[in-house]
């Protein structure tokens, strides 16, 4: 079964063409300097349109996570993370963290996670391994 | 609102609860409302203001052969009818409507008539969080939850006793789906669900309905049953993805609905006598108690082992069972109201002797909104 992926809009287009070219595309405010997720064409910090796309550093911390134990049947058979990060830049953002074991054990709260991007058909996601050094 | 200027005047439950795999969604919506109409003494004629989520009130006006001059179809989720009582309650006062009836009904396990849960890929939620494996609330509920737990030193115990000590209170219930004694070791060796969460520390998954009658307290003097009055009502919203709630640790829609509806009932944390609050997965009434201020944050987990929420502790919670033990159809929030109601009226089956304050706190969506209603049974 092929895995449920998204279908990008006028406003999110950014993003999913910079995961395609292996960059974390965030977006921040020019006037607060407030980086946001998801994206939009606007701060929800302070309303103004004066916004800006980067590449993010791709670095965080595990903020939370489940180890889902009853996969969804385009996920495979096995128990995997459904985690939250939390960006070095300030948002959160839902992922799989990948590249360890899935328990309680490998996925400790506050280690640090670097993105890693997997491709599937013509879209790639972001996806988060602990950082290597 | 005006503190106690709207009162329930009618509340029931579907005559069955459970597995009704003989009914459809609008039927258990319909069952429930001609339940409570008979509990008020009015006919479909007499109802004049509509008001349900699942179903639209189009469906649920033409249905009952109901004409109305005031329609509520917010659906936030579980706590939709929290909502509805608090917009009914303006409504009433502002007289856009006299007698206004909210329904609840949901073929939650034998999905007879029932729509499926799909999601759309284009929305930011089918963008950001689908694809990575969410299915159904024990998936997206429980995200936050190892945080709370790591930041305030707790563990897998403190979620597994809010189950044991919900089902005591089952027990007294003869409608309960489970009554059986569990204790903590029962719990954590329940099958795995998504780590933290095991089976027993979610809701269960069931059919059923509910429905409320409202009017102005002045009428409802008149009515068969003693009137429950609305004291103060709180709501708010905060975002559709868990993964963007602002504070793992906390709700912010919780914490802005409950203190609305305190400020507005004007009572203090000791007035209350019951409390109910929307409990899909175990870790809900932790955040519940905290973010309505009636523990202070990290506190919830001991306040409970002390048995403070438990039969015979001063603030009896959840004495229905609750969504772990009583019944949970989907949107839940219906038959906690419920539940408050027959406290306020003296009439549950586990009675807090005396109460004379109920606080109904409801969840929507993971997290995603919240509804409060403080009822008073004193004119
Ligand atoms: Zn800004």
């Amino acid at each position: 079964m092929d895995r449920a992926l998204p279908t990008p809009t006028p406003e999110t287009q950014h993003f999913w063409d910079g995961c395609k070219a292996g960059e974390l595309r965030l977006q921040r405010c020019t006037e607060c300097s407030k980086t946001y997720f998801p994206p939009r064409p606007f701060c929800p910090g302070c309303g103004s349109r004066a916004v800006e796309v980067y590449a993010a550093s791709g670095k965080g911390v595990l903020w939370s996570y489940v180890i889902n134990h009853r996969p969804r049947p385009d996920m495979g058979k096995d128990p995997h993370s459904i985690a939250v990060v939390k960006l070095q830049e300030g948002p959160t953002m839902m992922t799989n963290i990948v590249g360890c074991p899935q328990t309680p054990e490998a996925l400790q709260l506050d280690m640090p996670v670097e993105v890693v991007f997997e491709t599937f058909g013509e879209t790639a996601l972001p996806l988060f391994q602990p950082a290597k050094g | 609102m005006k503190q106690k200027s709207v009162a329930v005047v009618g509340a029931a439950e579907t005559t069955k609860m459970g597995k009704i795999p003989d009914q459809s969604v609008i039927q258990l919506h319909a069952d429930a409302a001609l339940n409570a109409m008979a509990d008020a003494g009015l006919k479909p004629s007499d109802i004049d203001g509509v008001a349900t989520a699942g179903a639209s009130p189009v469906e649920l006006a033409h249905y009952l052969g109901i004409t109305p001059t005031y329609a509520d179809g917010t659906s936030v989720g579980g706590c939709s009818f929290m909502l509805h009582v608090r917009h009914a309650a303006a409504a009433i006062n502002e007289g856009l409507a006299k007698t206004i009836l909210i329904t609840h009904g949901e073929s939650g396990r034998s999905r007879v008539g029932a729509g499926g849960f799909g999601r759309n890929p284009a929305s930011l939620m089918g963008q950001f969080e689908m694809p990575y494996g969410v299915t159904s609330p024990p998936t997206m509920f429980t995200i936050p939850v190892l945080r709370y737990l790591k930041t305030y030193g707790l563990t897998e115990e403190d979620l597994a006793m809010v189950a044991v000590i919900q089902r005591e209170w089952a027990a007294k219930n003869p409608r309960a789906s489970f009554k059986d004694p569990i204790t903590v070791d029962d719990v954590l060796n329940s099958p795995m669900i998504a780590w933290p969460f095991r089976m027993l520390m979610c809701c269960l998954v069931t059919d059923g309905g509910g429905a409320l009658i409202l009017t102005s307290a002045d009428r409802a003097k008149d009515f068969p049953q003693k009137p429950v009055y609305i004291l103060g009502t709180g709501e708010s919203v905060e975002t559709p993805m868990v993964s963007q709630m602002e504070d793992f640790t906390s709700s912010k829609a919780f914490r802005v609905s409950g203190k609305k509806a305190f400020d507005e009932a004007g009572i203090k944390h000791s007035d209350v006598d019951h409390l109910m609050i929307y409990d899909a997965f175990a870790h809900l009434p932790l955040y519940g108690l905290e973010d309505l201020g009636f523990c202070k944050p990290g506190e919830a987990a001991a306040f409970i082992r002390e048995r403070n929420t438990a039969i015979g502790g001063k603030l009896p919670l959840n004495t229905n069972g609750g969504g772990l033990s009583y019944m949970h159809s989907g949107m839940y929030g219906m038959y906690a109201l419920q539940e408050s109601v027959r406290q306020m009226r003296g009439i549950a089956p586990a009675q807090v002797p005396g109460a004379k304050i109920s606080v109904c706190h409801g969840v929507g969506g993971m997290f995603a909104a919240s509804g409060t209603v403080i009822f008073s049974n004193e004119a």
